[in-house]
């Protein structure tokens, strides 16, 4: 890991004080990950280049790393070359007087600017090019950036997340130095140890004044305390005193995924489908009279909160294939904090809908909420089988979008689904299709029903249908 | 005086305080089939007197007795019961749990409780209490044998106590020290001529009484004869063959369970008056035409039929109409009843016969149960269970299972004697149905050939999420590749593995050659590869018209539908045009290979890991190199850095070479490339014990078929004991890895091999062991691995974990293909399958 910092002009000798390293030794410093040196390159009249060079301990790093940190997990990673939080902890050790803006030597030096260049030869940055003039323009730097190949025997592949960037302003060293401990670990993304309590303080004296006025204040915020939204209200909450205001909105651009982001993105009307979705289900159930449901492919409990709140309800079944979603779940619903009457009719069970399980079987009602569509479409039977030939509830309730108001979503592409993990999405007429006979085989009956504004053409955003047993056994 | 208690029954002791019911438990029965109320009562109150505990007391004992009982555990409740309603309690606990209940009273004068009673200084109840007890105790006595005790013995003074031996009699249904060869035939129904010919077909000698009527058969190597009931009715000659069978039980040549024709057949005899239809009417008009004498010894066997047997330490039960797990061994009425007339809902189906409930589809226990009682068609394996009755009297088949070889032999009916009610089949069961307790919770997968094989709770769990939604849907997968664990870890200087490591362990473990084979850096694949789209259908229950399925390690589908059909369709001509499916006599092929190339599947990864550290490495480090020149120029010693710095440069190139081998444009199948190397499973036959030699050749002939289509791997045979042969095989490796290759893989040539205790070291062996090449390696344990330090460190990594797990999987493995080609039904298939995937999911370096 290797960046450097060049002073031009008038005062650029004085730059090897500032940073108080003399210009004819290697200074070196051991640190956890690995052995930092500083040493001068180029030292002239009008210029003069300081660099500082990381030799990181790759063995090491994946042997101390912890869970949280995953990016480390592995021993092939970036991390011994692309600048990173690891750098950041060598800058402050090597240049910690410099930060501090003490100069023994020369104390008038310290608020003087200088023509700085920082070059940073493998920057990376999960928003480009753009995301580093974002970050730097604001406090006055130039960037100048070239994406680095992939790999450039193979051209197909395009353009490397690292820029070899170079950075230029008039700004004391103190200043440049802050900046950068902020806002490179913030490029990055991803810190090397586990974020505490003392980041928000450090991040606000780093930041000084001028973290508060910066246009992408928020952001940085978020990156910087990894995403912990409780740290970063204390420190928009401690800003917001020191600049007057504090609007609290999460960015959409604090979060993008490293890879593999969704191809398509959720309508923009989700939180509000979602919703209507949840009370056409709980309507419906109510309509019907079941008291004892079961919510197959409950997630992290979306639904259940509301079912074992409504004291009509006496057995509530929250049935998962997934055990990680049904550990959110159990946080979520805060079990451990439930009253006992709430508590002793949930039980939250592990299972599949492609395996019979006897455990699901006798409830008035089982519903399965945005589920069908996760499943393969061989997997189809083996789930009408296990609900409606051994589960027999009184009634099923299955809702799925309804492809044809695709269109009507701008951002999905022509015949995309709304989600990655979706296998197929129905017509009104596919899914009308499916359900009567299946009905019809079973001794169910069942009827149709719209979720979400209707279109003329296209009709809603959710169809759900409502299967209801014929016969009056209660087994 | 000896008191006879069956093995497993659930003893009741019976007296007032006092009258020596505890000491008489210590002296009779183990310390832990002795459940005292006392006790209970001291579990739950810290005082073994409390009478405010009683009724916990007895909750806790009545569950500890229930989960003995369940488990086929004598017990013995050590209380007073002297109330009726306590005994009645335990009554309907041993019923509940079809174990006889004994009842041993201990009638002794009062005076000798009233001293007891006095002696205790601390939990003295006091004469009014005892007798209070004693008073019950004689009323009681009267109704006991009708209270539902199977047998009730009173012991009334001490000299009768003292007197006493306890003797354990095994239960008639225990024939678990009959180890077998069996063979054991389905309902006869009166066919003496086809019982005649099976059982010559089977091997047995048929000896005749002077006028030439079978009363005997007897096999040369000992080989037993077990009937499964309905000998009688429907048939020519019900006495014929009833003289047989019970000639054969005399002689000790032939066991036999009842069936509900015999059960019939006995009240008919005794004078009852059941329906005369089905064949009874004839029957007995038959027997009417025999001696008394005869009729009298056939009402008297039949009559002494016990309802099933449980034979080989419990690994086979046999009953006429099957048997669910609960009842194996068990003795009650609903045993006996469900043994002769099967799980009848109390329904009747439009045919007017009972509604059978499918006890054999919700089966899921160890033992192997044989039955009959409902002609089918075919007999077939059904959850370990398999229906013999092959409806011999109407016109279809006389039946036998060999056992333990589980063949089928069988002789076709003579003519039709009797009309079927409805034809042979019964109904049919869902092909595929998995249950969820076939494959969560904490599970032990059983394998006769490669042992059991735990798979943790969690570790389900954690594969239930990708079975169900990811991977190809069960009845696609019948097997699942396991892991494989690296070589050794190797002394020598700069390399983490080389192959004297794994030659030096096979030659330790004894065996006797290796084969090399080329490691292809590409993605683990399975094919399943079908002649045509019936075969998949019927085979595979193939519902879409697919002809087969590519998949990756963890189940899930290499390409979508079009592009996996049109790879199989090149991959049918090629096993077509290789003769394949006439030599090895199959319809249907199971493939383990690597799919090529790596980038195929693995083209995130690629770019978001490998060729990104590459792209930050050449960035950071040739900046680097340029201000260390700077530097130097100054006169800085920067001299060993710059070294250092040198030398992850070139690793870092030699890092970017070596993923780059594995990187090729494809486009649809162009480019795309199969390189199978072994043959897994084909109709009937698992391939696991032929050489890899022979597998290599088939996949041969393969790539001559079609070179593009398939990919060559190249192996060297090697002789671990032979100096010059490792060195040999060391050369290869060299060259290979040299080359850019990722390494290869060293396996016993003579295939799965596990040693035989006396052998040296007993046990499976690994079934093969990767040794990656040196460049390779810095795809995995990053570029700078080499530096002396790192690899220093990197050596002392611990493969013992890996090692088992390859082992634990390897063994799945086998047995998911064993059950694939016995045709065992899907949930066994999947039950090993899923284990693979499970143990999967065991955390493991991930870099081994």
């Amino acid at each position: 890991m290797y960046v450097t910092i060049t002073a031009t002009g008038r005062h650029a000798g004085d730059l090897t004080f500032l940073l108080h390293k003399h210009p004819d030794r290697v200074h070196v410093r051991d640190l956890s990950v690995g052995r930092a040196h500083a040493f001068t390159t180029e030292l002239q009249q009008d210029r003069c280049t300081v660099a500082l060079l990381l030799e990181v301990d790759p063995v090491g790093l994946v042997r101390g790393a912890t869970r949280e940190s995953f990016t480390l997990g592995q021993y092939v990673n970036d991390r011994p070359y692309a600048v990173s939080s690891l750098l950041v902890v060598a800058v402050r050790r090597m240049f910690s007087t410099a930060l501090a803006r003490t100069c023994a030597a020369r104390p008038e030096l310290v608020d003087e600017p200088l023509n700085l260049a920082v070059h940073l030869p493998a920057l990376p940055s999960t928003g480009g090019e753009t995301l580093v003039r974002d970050l730097f323009e604001p406090l006055g730097w130039t960037v100048d950036a070239t994406a680095l190949p992939l790999d450039p025997a193979i051209p197909a592949w395009g353009r490397s997340r690292y820029l070899d960037a170079t950075l230029t302003a008039t700004l004391t060293v103190a200043d440049a130095l802050a900046h950068l401990v902020v806002l490179l670990p913030v490029l990055d993304d991803a810190k090397h140890y586990w974020v505490d309590e003392a980041e928000i303080a450090k991040l606000q004296h780093a930041g000084g004044d001028w973290l508060a006025t910066h246009p992408q204040r928020d952001l940085i915020a978020h990156r910087y305390l990894a995403h912990r939204r409780d740290y970063v209200d204390t420190l928009l909450e401690r800003l917001g005193d020191v600049a007057g205001t504090a609007e609290r909105t999460t960015p959409d651009t604090a979060r993008v995924p490293r890879s593999a982001s969704p191809s398509t993105q959720e309508p923009p009307t989700r939180e509000t489908l979602a919703h209507r979705r949840r009370g056409a289900v709980l309507a419906a159930l109510r309509d019907l009279g079941a008291a004892t449901i079961v919510d197959m492919g409950c997630g992290p409990g979306a639904l259940l909160g509301w079912l074992v709140r409504n004291p009509a309800n006496t057995r509530v079944v929250g049935a998962d294939v997934s055990a990680g979603a049904l550990a959110k779940a159990e946080r979520g619903l805060n079990l451990d904090r439930m009253p006992d009457t709430q508590r002793a009719k949930l039980a939250l069970l592990q299972s599949s809908l492609t395996y019979r399980d006897d455990r699901l079987a006798g409830f008035d009602a089982m519903v399965l909420m945005e589920v069908v569509e996760h499943l393969d479409a061989d997997r189809l039977p083996a789930l009408e089988r296990n609900v409606f030939a051994h589960a027999r509830p009184r009634h099923v309730l299955v809702t799925t979008p309804n492809r044809e108001y695709n269109v009507l979503y701008p951002r999905l592409t022509a015949g995309g689904l709304r989600h990655t993990d979706h296998r197929f999405e129905w017509t009104r007429a596919e899914f009308s299709g499916w359900a009567e006979p299946l009905a019809a085989a079973h001794g169910y009956t069942v009827r149709f029903a719209g979720i979400g504004d209707a279109d003329d053409t296209h009709g809603t955003p959710t169809q759900m249908a409502v299967f209801t047993r014929k016969d009056k056994e209660t087994a | 005086m000896i008191l006879g208690i069956p093995e497993l029954s659930l003893v009741v002791l019976v007296g007032a305080t006092g009258a020596g019911k505890s000491t008489f438990a210590r002296e009779h029965f183990g310390p832990f089939e002795v459940i005292s109320s006392d006790h209970c009562r001291g579990l739950v109150s810290d005082d073994e007197n409390s009478q405010d505990a009683t009724r916990a007391a007895f909750e806790v004992l009545n569950f500890i007795a229930g989960k003995r009982l369940a488990a086929g555990k004598l017990t013995v409740v050590d209380a007073t019961n002297v109330q009726r309603h306590a005994r009645q309690e335990l009554v309907e606990l041993a019923r509940a749990h079809d174990v006889l209940p004994v009842a041993i009273v201990l009638d002794l004068p009062e005076s000798v409780s009233l001293a007891r009673d006095r002696g205790r200084a601390d939990r003295s109840l006091g004469a009014a209490v005892v007798h209070r007890q004693k008073d019950q105790l004689r009323r009681s006595l009267r109704g006991l044998a009708r209270e539902g005790f199977r047998a009730v013995h009173v012991l009334r003074t001490e000299e009768e106590v003292r007197g006493v031996r306890i003797e354990r009699q095994r239960l008639l249904t225990d024939a678990r020290h009959e180890h077998g060869p069996l063979d054991v035939i389905g309902d006869v129904h009166g066919c003496l001529g086809e019982l005649a010919a099976l059982l010559a077909k089977l091997g047995y000698v048929v000896g005749t009484d002077d006028d030439g009527r079978p009363v005997d058969a007897s096999h040369p190597e000992g080989r037993r004869a077990v009937f499964l009931g309905d000998l009688v009715d429907r048939g020519p000659d019900s006495p014929g063959v009833l003289r047989l069978a019970m000639g054969m039980t005399a002689n000790g040549h032939a066991y036999a369970v009842p069936g509900n024709h015999e059960h019939r057949l006995v009240r008919a005899l005794d004078g009852k008056k059941p329906n005369l239809d089905h064949g009874l009417a004839e029957t007995l008009e038959q027997l009417g035409r025999e001696p008394a004498e005869f009729r009298r010894a056939v009402r008297g066997w039949c009559y002494g039929l016990v309802s099933h047997l449980v034979f080989d330490d419990g690994r086979l039960v046999v009953a006429h109409a099957g048997l669910k797990e609960d009842y194996h061994g068990r003795s009650s009425g609903r045993v006996r009843s469900f043994a002769l007339y099967g799980d009848t809902t109390g329904e009747i189906d439009e045919d007017g016969l009972p509604v059978r409930y499918p006890w054999a589809q919700e089966y899921r226990g160890a033992a192997m149960v044989l039955y009959g009682h409902t002609p089918v068609a075919e007999a077939r394996w059904l959850n370990n269970t398999m229906c013999l009755d092959t409806g011999a009297a109407f016109g279809g088949s006389l039946t036998a299972l060999r056992y333990p070889e589980r063949e089928l032999v069988s002789v076709p009916a003579e003519r039709v004697w009797s009309e079927p009610i409805r034809p042979l089949g019964g109904a049919a069961r869902p092909e595929d149905e998995l249950r969820l307790d076939d494959v969560v919770g904490r599970r032990v997968v059983d394998s006769p050939l490669h042992g059991r094989v735990s798979v943790r709770e969690e570790n389900a769990a954690g594969a239930l999420e990708v079975m169900s939604r990811f991977a190809l849907a069960p009845k696609w997968l019948g097997y699942l590749p396991p892991t494989m664990a690296p070589v050794g870890t190797s002394p020598l200087d700069g390399f983490l593995e080389h192959p004297a490591e794994a030659f030096g362990a096979y030659a330790a473990a004894g065996v006797g050659h290796v084969i090399c084979e080329e490691k292809h850096m590409g993605s683990r694949a399975v094919v399943l590869l079908c002649r045509d789209a019936s075969v998949a259908r019927r085979r595979f229950n193939a519902s879409g018209g697919e002809t087969g399925v590519v998949y990756t390690r963890t189940g899930r589908a290499f390409f979508d539908s079009p592009l996996t059909e049109s790879l199989l369709g090149r991959m049918r001509s090629a096993v077509a045009a290789a003769g394949l499916w006439d030599e090895l006599g199959t319809d249907w092929i199971l493939l383990d290979g690597e799919m090529l190339p790596w980038s195929l599947k693995t083209g995130d990864l690629l770019r978001d890991t490998y060729a990104s550290t590459g792209a930050a490495a050449r960035g950071a480090l040739s900046a680097a190199a340029a201000g260390l020149a700077q530097a130097s120029g100054r006169g800085l010693d920067v001299a060993a850095l710059q070294s250092r710095v040198a030398s992850r440069s070139s690793n870092a190139d030699a890092f970017t070479a070596a993923y780059r081998n594995y990187v090729w444009p494809t486009d649809g199948l162009d480019g795309v490339q199969f390189a199978p190397f072994q043959v897994l499973a084909t109709e009937g036959a698992s391939w696991y014990t032929s050489s890899h030699a022979w597998h290599l050749d088939v996949a041969d002939r393969l790539v001559a078929a079609d070179p593009a289509t398939f990919r060559t791997t190249a192996r060297l045979v090697v002789d671990p004991s032979s100096p010059e042969s490792v060195a040999s095989g060391i050369d290869w490796w060299l060259d290979l890895t040299g080359a850019g290759g990722e390494g290869m893989v060293v396996k016993p040539l003579e295939n799965h091999v596990v040693l035989q205790p006396g052998s040296g070291r007993a046990g499976p062996v690994q079934p093969g062991v990767k040794v990656r090449g040196r460049e390779y390696l810095r795809i995995i344990y990053g570029p700078d691995y080499t530096e002396p330090d790192n690899l220093r460190r990197l050596k002392e990594r611990s493969l013992n974990h890996k090692r088992s797990l390859a082992l634990r999987e390897h063994a799945l493995g086998l047995e998911s293909l064993d059950r694939l080609v016995a045709g065992e039904p899907l949930w066994r298939v999947h039950e090993a399958v899923f284990g693979v995937l499970a143990l999967e999911s065991e955390p493991v370096d991930p870099r081994l």
